[in-house]
């Protein structure tokens, strides 16, 4: 048959050789596509593992997982709540959020359409470094210089604003700073490059046809940005928010030394201390010697995990492909 | 009667409305509102810096900082130095290198040149969930999964292992992107001369990327040189200098700042400081080395 072929004027042509398939190319294929899928495995092979480990525990919990707010693993007992931790988790990181979204936009917009062209890349790289220094630097600057600096202020909105439950008196003293707000504060800071990158990166796709229509019909320049810029980039700079979102919930270092450890549950309040999963993990890890206590942590981790991958996921089907993590 | 007020007023109305009040006002603020959001971001940064480098310059000047351990130092003594945490820190992201820059760098060949359908896309999808997993839950999964079922001790190879997981997403999407831009022609002139497809991404595609994929892989080691969360779970704090990496206690720059924030003696609090500096500059050099190997060989696309 594949003699028989001809051109399209009737000639016949040259029979062609059938492809060689050589072992090299054969290996070689074998090879990436194992290491593609040893990634796939290795998210398989988290969730597994960390039910695993957990499971026992679980069943040997004397309290309710879902609604408890104690976590205790220690004296041949184990009763252990997710509530607390949850909720330090989630009010720390979305307070995170609230103020690292309007500035990282602000910051995205200010290095793609205001910023000289020569100067936009030194300053783009000076946001950059930001997300260079340890987590462990940021919590110790933290607690020891921007915590006292913001106790103050927490003072000001306790005394002032305590009727709105969030601004409450916590479960912890203000003094020194190491309550949830602190931790919000300094985990943003940490959010800002995060959001920043990405956020830039879709801004920058901005069609030029667009801006300069938008311009042309006489718009100023913030209009034009509220017309074309901010519309286009919308899902891209919601789908960076909600990747800062997941590195909030999973900070561990910079939030376990921040937060001081509270004497009673959580009152829903910024100034409440506590844990979250990733601190209370690590804050016991010197003490993972008997399987059941420690799966009691591994299971923290586990419903962190899901957590953090619930968040992704929505990240990046809102983002629909188009964006790319720092 | 009106005709001489109709003579004054211009044939046409004019072509362009003036910017009323409002308009200025509102644009004047917006653009006031984004420089204020870029110095809010500057701030901290220089403030962090400025505090790390005045409380713990006084550490670095110290010469046995570089070259000593902690080994026999009294807590409340400044004497001795972090070359047990710098060699600690340097060892265990190496170790992680040499896993996961093989592995990624051939799994992003998996994505670019091969992967087609619904395993691809399942890959694609995978990377960006293990790029979203927290530290602590990495080290979570080695701990279940080497020490708690393989029955091996805490050790600073343990560590190397968690941090493989940190850096793995890193080095795909980078040689990913590196790969995307390598000219589709330089494959297509290879394949035309016969040569088979993976020594044409092996001599061609590969060579003309790996600036671009060296410069992921040295932002990827400055990110997990940094990670903290690993080293507290999978290997114990030691004040000596250990350079084995499969056994016994190991500490890294991060482990060692945050052991001695219990540490409340002036001695104490430049250790952490000195320790906190000496981190931001290992990863910064890093960082450095990355963005002058990007800016001077970036990929020729024609």
């Amino acid at each position: 048959m594949i003699g028989a072929m001809s051109d399209p004027l009737g000639n016949s042509l040259p029979a062609r050789r059938p492809t060689v398939r050589r072992p090299g190319d054969t290996i070689f294929q074998f090879l990436t596509t194992a290491s593609g899928l040893a990634i796939v495995l290795s998210i398989v092979l988290i969730g597994v593992f960390l039910l695993l480990k957990a499971v026992p525990s679980l069943a040997a919990d004397q309290a309710n997982f879902l609604l408890s707010p104690n976590f205790v693993t220690t004296g041949g007992k184990l009763a252990f709540g997710i509530r607390d931790l949850f909720v330090v988790t989630v009010l720390s990181s979305v307070f995170a959020l609230v103020i690292a979204m309007p500035v990282a936009m602000g910051i995205a917009l200010f290095l793609t359409q205001y910023a000289p062209r020569q100067l936009a890349r030194p300053f783009a790289y000076i946001v950059d470094l930001l997300a260079a220094v340890p987590s462990v630097v940021f919590g110790l600057w933290g607690i020891k210089v921007f915590g006292p600096v913001l106790e103050p202020l927490e003072r000001w909105l306790n005394g002032n604003l305590g009727w709105f439950p969030l601004f409450a008196n916590g479960n912890v003293s203000i003094s020194g700073g190491g309550t949830i707000f602190t931790a919000g504060v300094v985990l943003a800071v940490m959010l800002l490059p995060i959001i920043t990158s990405v956020s830039r990166e879709v801004f920058q796709q901005t069609p030029t046809m667009q801006i300069e229509g938008a311009l042309a019909l006489g718009a100023t320049r913030w209009e034009m940005i509220r017309t074309t810029v901010i519309p286009f980039g919308r899902s891209g700079y919601i789908a960076a928010s909600m990747l800062g979102l997941g590195r909030a919930l999973g900070e561990t270092v910079a939030v376990l030394i921040i937060l001081r450890s509270a004497p009673e549950p959580s009152r829903i309040s910024l100034f409440d201390g506590g844990y979250t999963f990733a601190s209370k993990i690590a804050s016991a890890a010197s003490e993972f010697t008997e399987a059941l206590p420690t799966g009691a942590y591994i299971s923290a981790g586990l419903v962190l995990f899901v957590l953090t991958f619930v968040v992704n996921a929505i990240a990046r089907w809102i983002a629909g492909g188009r964006v790319h993590r720092p | 009667m009106t005709t001489t007020t109709s003579l004054d007023r211009p044939a046409a109305p004019q072509p362009f409305q003036r910017v009323s009040g409002a308009r200025k006002l509102k644009d004047w603020v917006a653009t006031i509102l984004v420089g204020l959001a870029f110095v809010v971001a500057v701030i901290p940064l220089v403030w962090l810096l400025v505090t790390v480098i005045t409380s713990g310059y006084r550490a670095l000047m110290s010469s046995a900082w570089w070259t000593h351990s902690l080994k026999g130092v009294l807590p409340e003594e400044f004497a001795g130095g972090v070359y047990h945490a710098i060699i600690g820190s340097l060892l265990q992201s190496l170790v992680c290198a040499v896993i996961a820059v093989p592995v990624g760098v051939l799994a992003a060949i998996y994505l670019v040149e091969y992967g087609r359908g619904r395993v691809a896309r399942m890959t694609t999808f995978m990377v960006d969930i293990l790029s979203g997993v927290p530290s602590i839950v990495a080290a979570l999964f080695i701990f279940a999964l080497w020490i708690g079922t393989l029955g091996f001790q805490q050790s600073g190879f343990a560590v190397s292992l968690a941090l493989v997981l940190l850096m793995l997403p890193v080095v795909v999407r980078s040689t990913e992107e590196m790969l995307r831009l390598v000219p589709q022609e330089l494959r297509e002139a290879a394949y035309a001369l016969g040569v088979p497809k993976w020594k044409t991404i092996v001599r061609i595609v590969l060579p003309t990327a790996m600036s671009g994929i060296v410069t992921g892989v040295m932002l990827a080691l400055a990110r997990v040189m940094g990670e903290t969360a690993p080293v507290l779970v999978l290997v114990g704090y030691s004040r000596s200098m250990n350079f084995n990496i499969f056994n016994g206690n190991m500490t890294s720059l991060p482990l060692l700042i945050y052991s001695e924030l219990n540490n409340p003696t002036p001695a104490g609090q430049l250790r952490i400081w000195g320790a906190a500096l000496t981190l931001i500059i290992l990863v910064m050099s890093f960082n450095l080395v990355a963005v002058a190997l990007s800016r001077f060989s970036a990929i020729k696309t024609k």
